[in-house]
């Protein structure tokens, strides 16, 4: 198919009519009725020593949150979802619960369907936000100050949990609306209206958590001034930089970091506003990519392909996911690796060549090449802590594969300072496991401010 | 391929399957028994028929039920009271539909009081209708009840007695009566219509019920303008009350005579099978029917038929009793014979409920873990075959219950006994015969 007329790629705003992108970005798994939840939770057994509890990263006790469901007792069930995971909300949304508690569903050996756990949680914690109740308060005040730098799902995990414990607690955040990646990252429809702001904002009015927006660590506060100013610093900064494809022609017009068009999408109020081309090249292979390209399609764009270097179950995207990815319209061809972006001005394609494994299991280019077309080409491979964490403080904290290296107890190498989430080494990039780092961090934290 | 013959003869009364409604809302107008016949229904008691002017009903709820969280009713209870119809509209209507169905067995539930003068007068005109037989309603546990009726007199046995053979004297048809189960001892009250002159008995009518309280307004639910009374409770979770009855009945030596037609949370054939191996001759249903329409009759039939063909058996009468000896006094029960529960791995989908269950509130008897992994194992040192984990566990024939037959067993440490030996001779026992 030849390039577009004059060569200018096809990118434009409006593709499809408001009411169809309307409904494109409506919730990905609408909520389930009281009947519906009923249903679905007379379908869990109760098990003892539960595996969906072990499987879930911040040990929800699953099966205690569903009987409570079924008597009819929504409150208590949020209680007992959110006392071990206060983004529970937003985790009952984003979680890939086919890889975690829904796989461990023993329903799966015995009818090969899982409960639907996650939108069980969803039911529960729903009525939380909506008519703001008030499932944790304060604990008596300690007289101890931390830090808290990102307002993400680690930080105000972090955060929530430290005033649980009594400390006071101010968080710093880069940018003007806390949530990080739950504001930022997630695809629309996986977290529709303002959804990641209601809830941040319910974590933050338990009280004792002073947000400070637009506070750039580095810039306007410095980690040194942090450790000293507080008893104790918690970061979770998350990743603020993207890999590059480290690639010819890299930097023409037209690629673009998928992160930054997620992150515009969801502070879109006129989706259809955005422009979007009409071909569109996706390399990559984990949730990032799966999320812009499915966003991509539902907004228009004709032809999207995912490409990536590996083979479907090497994709940091679960099997679920690339299936929603696949019934969305998005191609997914693997063993490829870009090798050049096409095009003197403005992308007009990818050239890939076709990769396998060699006899040691090595990744290696089998020299046949070949092109697709695009007008845009979104990078998704990977971020990585970048600027976020300015050299000075970078050079004194123990590091490993790029990222934070911390205890257990999610210590780093400097006294006093702990740190969690996506910026923290040998994680798996999840909310619900940044949520849990914040909770374990807080707890470690008060152990230190209070001499044990 | 073999059809068992499910056609059926109570007291004489012939009708072509041994499902009949029982006395009930069903059964209440001509409308509604036309429908039931064309559904294939064996035969009706017709709602209960009592003294003109009609009773009148409660214009609010007269149900209440008890669901699963899928809202499937496990247990049902009323407090409709008979009919609230005149009775020449009934006896019209009872005259036309047995006419219209002269297959069908059509019997009429009365309600009288205790007075000979009324059972003289009214049971000639009931049968005069052509209907098979009249069934005496000694159970409604509501209502009528207050008034010195239904289970007012199923409760003292010489008024069962009494109206009985009042009803016997004038009726050239059967008489059945209908037990109330709102008694410790339903011998007594099965003795006493056989000596009035029943042909049958039928069981078991009503239990007396509050269903719930109403959570928001912390009144009983549900309420008529705010207050309630108890109702008839009945439905599937009524069933095993009813079984212990009939077999009572059938085992008893001195009620063992007495025909029974069973009723009681009859749903499906399995349930039907339940009542007639444990010596109902036919069974009635009511609350199946309520909860799910006639149409339920084609299950109640083939599953029935199916199931007697599989048992190379001709007729329901040949299932009939079949298991009445086996229900037997504990005292009897033989202390040699050992069970365990076996655990078929292949099947558990390790949901850990047996364990629990042992752990909290049986013997210990089940692993959680084995060398550090998930796994859930009987330990028969620890087991005493007491079946709580094969009532919990979510899988059909995961747990079973297999016997030792030798060998000796390790939670005891004592030889396993083909020798039947019961507490009536154990060392234990105070009261033991002499040996």
């Amino acid at each position: 198919m030849p390039a577009g007329k004059s060569n200018r790629p096809d990118i434009r705003a409006r593709r499809l009519p408001d009411n169809e992108i309307e409904d494109n970005f409506g919730d990905m798994h609408p909520p389930l009725s009281r009947s519906e939840a009923l249903i679905e939770a007379d379908r869990c057994y109760f098990c003892y020593d539960a595996p969906c509890t072990t499987a879930c990263p911040t040990g929800i006790d699953i099966p205690g949150f569903i009987q409570k469901i079924r008597s009819d007792n929504i409150k208590g069930s949020a209680r007992t979802i959110l006392q071990e995971n206060i983004m529970g909300g937003m985790c009952a949304r984003v979680c890939p619960t086919e890889v975690l508690c829904e796989e461990a569903c023993v329903r799966n050996a015995h009818e090969e369907k899982p409960v639907r756990i996650g939108l069980l949680q969803r039911y529960a914690t729903d009525p939380v936000y909506k008519e703001d109740i008030r499932l944790f308060h304060r604990g008596p005040e300690s007289g101890k100050k931390v830090a808290v730098v990102g307002a993400g799902p680690a930080g105000l995990s972090c955060a929530h949990r430290l005033s649980v414990l009594g400390h006071s607690v101010v968080v710093f955040d880069r940018n003007s609306k806390p949530g990080g990646l739950n504001e930022y990252g997630i695809a629309a429809y996986k977290t529709v209206h303002d959804f990641a702001q209601r809830e941040a904002q319910w974590i933050l009015d338990i009280g004792g958590i002073e947000l400070r927006n637009d506070s750039v660590l580095g810039e306007d506060v410095t980690l040194a001034s942090l450790i000293d100013d507080f008893d104790a610093v918690f970061l979770g900064i998350g990743l603020g930089d993207v890999n590059r494809l480290g690639i010819d022609n890299e930097d023409i017009e037209g690629v673009i970091d998928a992160v930054d068009y997620i992150a515009k999408l969801r502070q879109a109020r006129d989706k259809g506003s955005l422009p979007v081309a009409r071909r569109i090249v996706v390399i990559g292979g984990g949730m990032t990519a799966i999320d812009i390209a499915v966003q991509s399609k539902r907004l228009g764009a004709e032809i999207v392909d995912i490409v990536y270097r590996r083979g479907p179950g090497q994709m940091g995207a679960s099997g679920y996911e690339q299936g929603f990815a696949q019934t969305s319209g998005v191609t997914i061809r693997h063993w490829a690796r870009p090798v050049r972006i096409l095009g003197e001005k403005f992308v007009t394609g990818v050239e890939f060549e076709r990769t396998m494994l060699d006899d040691n299991g090595k990744l290696i280019g089998t020299g046949e090449k070949s092109t697709i077309e695009a007008d845009v080409v979104f990078r998704a491979v990977g971020q990585l802590l970048g600027s976020d964490l300015p050299e000075s403080a970078a050079a004194s904290l123990k590091m490993h594969n790029g990222k934070l290296s911390v205890s257990g107890d999610r210590k780093t190498s400097i006294d006093g300072v702990w740190a969690g989430g996506d910026c923290v080494a040998g994680g798996d990039d999840l909310t619900v496991t940044a949520v849990q780092d914040g909770k374990v961090a807080a707890h470690s934290i008060d152990r230190y401010l209070r001499g044990e | 391929m073999n059809m068992a013959d499910l056609s059926s003869e109570f007291l004489g009364i012939r009708s072509p399957n041994p499902f009949w409604l029982a006395s009930a809302p069903p059964t209440d107008k001509a409308y509604n028994v036309n429908r039931a016949f064309e559904a294939g229904w064996g035969g009706a008691v017709w709602k209960t028929l009592g003294e003109d002017p009609p009773i009148v009903n409660v214009s609010g709820p007269r149900y209440g039920a008890i669901h699963s969280n899928e809202r499937r009713v496990i247990g049902f209870n009323n407090i409709e009271l008979i009919t609230d119809r005149p009775l020449k509209v009934n006896l019209d209507e009872i005259r036309t539909i047995k006419k219209d169905w002269p297959d069908r067995a059509l019997l009429v539930s009365v309600m009288l009081p205790m007075n000979e003068a009324v059972w003289k007068k009214y049971v000639p005109m009931i049968e005069d209708t052509g209907a098979d037989g009249i069934e005496l309603n000694f159970g409604c546990p509501h209502g009528m009840s207050e008034r010195g009726m239904g289970a007012a007199v199923g409760q003292v046995p010489d008024y069962i007695r009494m109206a009985t053979e009042w009803c016997r004297k004038f009726a050239k048809k059967p008489v059945i009566v209908k037990l109330t189960p709102n008694v410790t001892n339903v011998l007594p009250p099965a003795k006493a219509a056989w000596e009035g002159g029943a042909d049958a008995v039928s069981l078991i009518n009503t239990i007396n019920s509050i269903m719930r309280v109403n959570y928001e307004t912390l009144t009983m639910y549900p309420t008529t303008d705010g207050m309630g009374s108890h109702g008839g409770y009945c439905g599937p979770a009524v069933k095993p009350i009813a079984l212990h009855m009939v077999a009572e009945i059938a085992r008893n030596r001195e009620t063992a005579m007495i025909p029974i037609s069973g009723i009681g949370g009859i749903t499906d054939w399995r349930d039907a099978v339940d009542f007639l191996a444990l010596g109902a001759s036919n069974v009635q249903v009511c609350t199946a029917a309520m909860v799910y329409g006639f149409r339920i009759i084609d299950d109640l039939t083939a599953g029935l038929s199916d199931f007697l063909d599989r048992k190379n058996m001709r007729s329901v009468s040949e299932l009939v009793g079949k298991a009445v000896q086996s229900v037997t006094d504990w005292q009897y029960l033989n202390l040699n014979y050992v069970e365990k529960a076996v655990i078929n791995q292949d099947l558990c989908i390790q949901c850990g409920r047996c364990h629990i269950v042992c752990e909290d509130a049986s013997h210990q008897a089940i692993t959680s873990t084995v060398n550090g992994e998930r796994h859930f194992e009987v330990i028969d040192a620890e087991c005493v075959g007491c079946n709580l984990c094969v009532s919990v566990c979510p899988v059909d024939n995961c747990i079973t219950m297999e016997q030792m037959t030798n060998g000796v067993d390790p939670r005891t440490g004592r030889a396993v006994s083909s020798k039947k030996a019961d507490w009536t001779t154990h060392p234990n026992n105070p009261m033991r015969k002499g040996s």
